[in-house]
């Protein structure tokens, strides 16, 4: 039993902040904006979360749980903020999403970079002290099999993720503003009809991106190193994938990030699981499955993919 | 508006060429205010370094310069081909690392070839390899739908993944965790290039790159086969209808624009230069830096070769920056955000049509008050 708790952590510490990221994709283009630039949100979010993290550990004015929430609120409120210059460019300027998007994924580990050197003396990496993982809860850890999956040697993000995903379902799904949302990314010429604000619903979409693409580059540094590079290994990327392969809608898009949690866990720790270890395969053929099987998946699902019509097309309220 | 003058200004080049010109003037700009925030002190003479430093050292900086383009330009072109269709080559990272393998495994391993033309077909067969990786997201963007972006994101890993397996089991350097490299005699050949540019590491893989640049301009701009492509890219509907073979269209641009990745990476692990694959599982920063290259010359191969020209040309004057304290990445940082302002060309094309009209009402106002 005890490596399927193993197996199920390291799933998590994959799977949710592709989740968390993916979904903030959404909301972006659902609303008809292509956010091509979750990668360098990600850094940015990450970045501005370990520096203050490192500024109130070092100065010894906050330690553990306060320091985390307020951490993640500083790397939301950073990501929103440089997620505008996207949303600025894509729609006041109907520019070329693409290009925009690319410009803020190289824009975000640069300005990390050079910010951490200018301020450490030429030193690049930020550390931080790990000191935010709950080794067990009264009551909750004692609960059979739910007490060792959930509540024994976890991190508080992964409650906020599950919360996020429930309130991102609810919210695009049955709210007015949801609605607004979708229909901004289906036809935002009837939007605009219909009395909408295209371009601030727009604003919107991007803007939660840069909130849950902040606070994810944070979420996914945490439980796996204790300094930060300005890289998240192209997770923003993969996030990306993870929402296309999530067709866009809530509940799939925390499908795809588990399938993709579930194949990364094992292509990294198969050898404790005895069944696979025994195979001696090359690891290369373990690290190769998520990519190959999300292609083949692909492959097979792409037909009736369902992307939001009005994706990545300027809104141009003159030519209604 | 008969005269030749105006007629200049109201062509679409020009407009585009304008408004990359005030994209990088603007990127400067942030530039300088950013170093000038970082280092008061010494700001404006690493500004001045970093304008000049591709002449720096004469002859030996300029080939540096146009050493440096090589790569980037591939990979700018490989990305602004395939923009045509309408695809974006996201997995030129792959395509260019697969290209690099497969030219060092050659370069090194198939010593039956002569030394002269062993770097030749290793050139083309890492385009060949670079082609086949592009061919994936092609053939299933055709006939499955699968989209360019996330495919080519997969075929990233897969070839980065293969690559590192493929090194340490053929041509692993076991003392320095990264590939063997191919010894000067293999390496691609200089014709010459050395003496005018004594001391740099420039070779004839320049050469190579320009003149692909062209066949592509070629390509695309003289060719019925290009004309699809481009027409595929505008409206895939209507092509069809007009008789295109679209699945064609979208797997060949993918196609040749992995070729022109691979020949990329092979040209620029072939140097005899001591450059050799590392050992990590990080994607190669090349691929993703054709991005910036493609977006500044307008997708248009010929604007290709000027962009990575620029690009390579700050990067070797922020080079020379750093000997103030002066991190390098404030260059990447420029060029972040001249791809942002180049992102809204149309906008900027608009503010320039806006500027002459109220010019032209100006002038002809004039002209009607001095006939009244």
């Amino acid at each position: 039993m005890n490596i399927v708790y193993f197996l199920f952590a390291q799933t998590l510490l994959f799977a949710i902040p592709l989740m968390i990221v993916a979904l903030g994709g959404m909301f972006s283009e659902r609303s008809g904006v292509v956010n091509l630039a979750l990668e360098g949100i990600m850094i940015i979010g990450g970045f501005s979360g370990i520096f203050y993290m490192n500024f109130m550990q070092t100065n010894d004015i906050m330690h553990g749980m306060p320091l985390l929430f307020t951490a993640l609120l500083v790397s939301a409120a950073v990501g929103c903020l440089f997620s505008m210059l996207h949303a600025f460019a894509a729609v006041n300027l109907r520019a070329d999403q693409t290009i925009s998007g690319t410009a803020l994924n190289m824009l975000g580990p640069a300005l990390g970079i050079f910010i951490a050197k200018t301020l450490q003396d030429g030193q690049q990496n930020i550390g931080f002290t790990n000191e935010f993982r709950i080794s067990s809860v009264p009551v909750l850890s004692d609960i059979p099999v739910l007490g060792d999956l959930f509540f024994k040697n976890f991190y508080i993000t992964t409650f906020i993720a599950i919360a996020i995903l429930i309130i991102s379902y609810f919210f695009l799904m049955k709210t007015k503003t949801g609605l607004r949302i979708r229909s901004c990314g289906e036809n935002p010429q009837a939007a605009d009809a219909a009395g909408i604000s295209v371009y601030k619903i727009r604003y919107l979409g991007v803007g939660l991106s840069g909130i849950l693409g902040g606070m994810g580059g944070l979420i996914y540094i945490l439980p796996i190193s204790t300094e930060f590079t300005c890289s998240v290994d192209g997770y923003g990327f993969l996030a990306l994938a993870v929402l296309i392969f999530g067709n866009w809608a809530p509940l799939r898009i925390a499908g795809a990030a588990f399938f993709f949690g579930i194949t990364k866990t094992l292509a990294y720790a198969y050898g404790s699981v005895p069944f696979l270890a025994h195979l001696a395969l090359p690891d290369t053929v373990y690290k190769l499955i998520p990519y190959v099987a999300t292609l083949i998946l692909l492959a097979f699902t792409s037909k009736n993919s369902a992307a939001p019509r009005a994706d990545g097309v300027p809104y141009d309220k003159s030519k209604r | 508006m008969k005269n030749k003058s105006a007629g200049f200004f109201e062509k679409d080049s020009t407009k585009s060429v304008i408004s990359s010109l005030i994209a990088i003037l603007i990127g400067l700009l942030v530039g300088l205010v950013i170093i000038l925030i970082a280092n008061p002190a010494d700001a404006l003479e690493g500004f001045l370094i970093m304008l000049t430093g591709g002449f720096q050292e004469g002859m030996l900086s300029l080939g540096d310069v146009l050493a440096y383009s090589v790569p980037v330009m591939m990979t700018g072109l490989s990305i602004a081909f395939a923009y045509k269709t309408g695809e974006f080559n996201i997995g030129v990272p792959g395509q260019y690392y697969v290209g690099a393998f497969v030219a060092l495994l050659i370069g090194v391993k198939a010593t039956f070839l002569p030394d002269a033309i062993a770097w030749l077909i290793a050139i083309i067969c890492g385009g060949l390899a670079g082609a086949l990786w592009a061919f994936v997201p092609g053939i299933l963007k055709a006939k499955r739908n699968v989209n360019v972006v996330i495919s080519g994101i997969m075929m990233n890993y897969v070839g980065l993944l293969l690559v590192i397996r493929g090194v340490k089991t053929f041509i692993y350097e076991s003392t320095g965790a990264q590939s063997l490299t191919v010894s000067t005699e293999r390496a691609i050949p200089k014709f010459g290039l050395d003496v005018i540019f004594e001391g740099s590491s420039i070779n004839f893989g320049f050469v190579i790159a320009v003149a692909l640049c062209i066949v592509a301009w070629i390509i695309m701009n003289k060719t019925t086969f290009g004309y699809e492509l481009k027409a595929t890219g505008f409206n895939k509907d209507a092509a069809k209808y007009a008789g295109m073979n679209e699945t064609k269209a979208v797997i060949m641009s993918l196609v040749i624009a992995g070729l022109f990745a691979g020949v990329g990476g092979a040209i620029a692990y072939l140097g005899g230069t001591g450059k050799a694959i590392q050992i990590s599982e990080v994607l190669p920063p090349e691929g993703f830096n054709g991005i910036p290259v493609a977006l500044l010359g307008f997708s248009n191969p010929i604007g290709c070769i000027f962009a990575s020209l620029f690009i390579a040309y700050i990067n070797v004057g922020g080079n020379y920056m750093q000997s103030l304290n002066i991190a390098i990445e404030v260059i990447d940082i420029i060029v972040a955000v001249i791809v942002y302002f180049a992102s809204f060309t149309l906008f900027i094309k608009l503010m320039l049509d806006k500027f002459r009209n109220s010019k032209k009402h100006k002038t002809l106002a004039a002209k009607e008050g001095g006939n009244k």
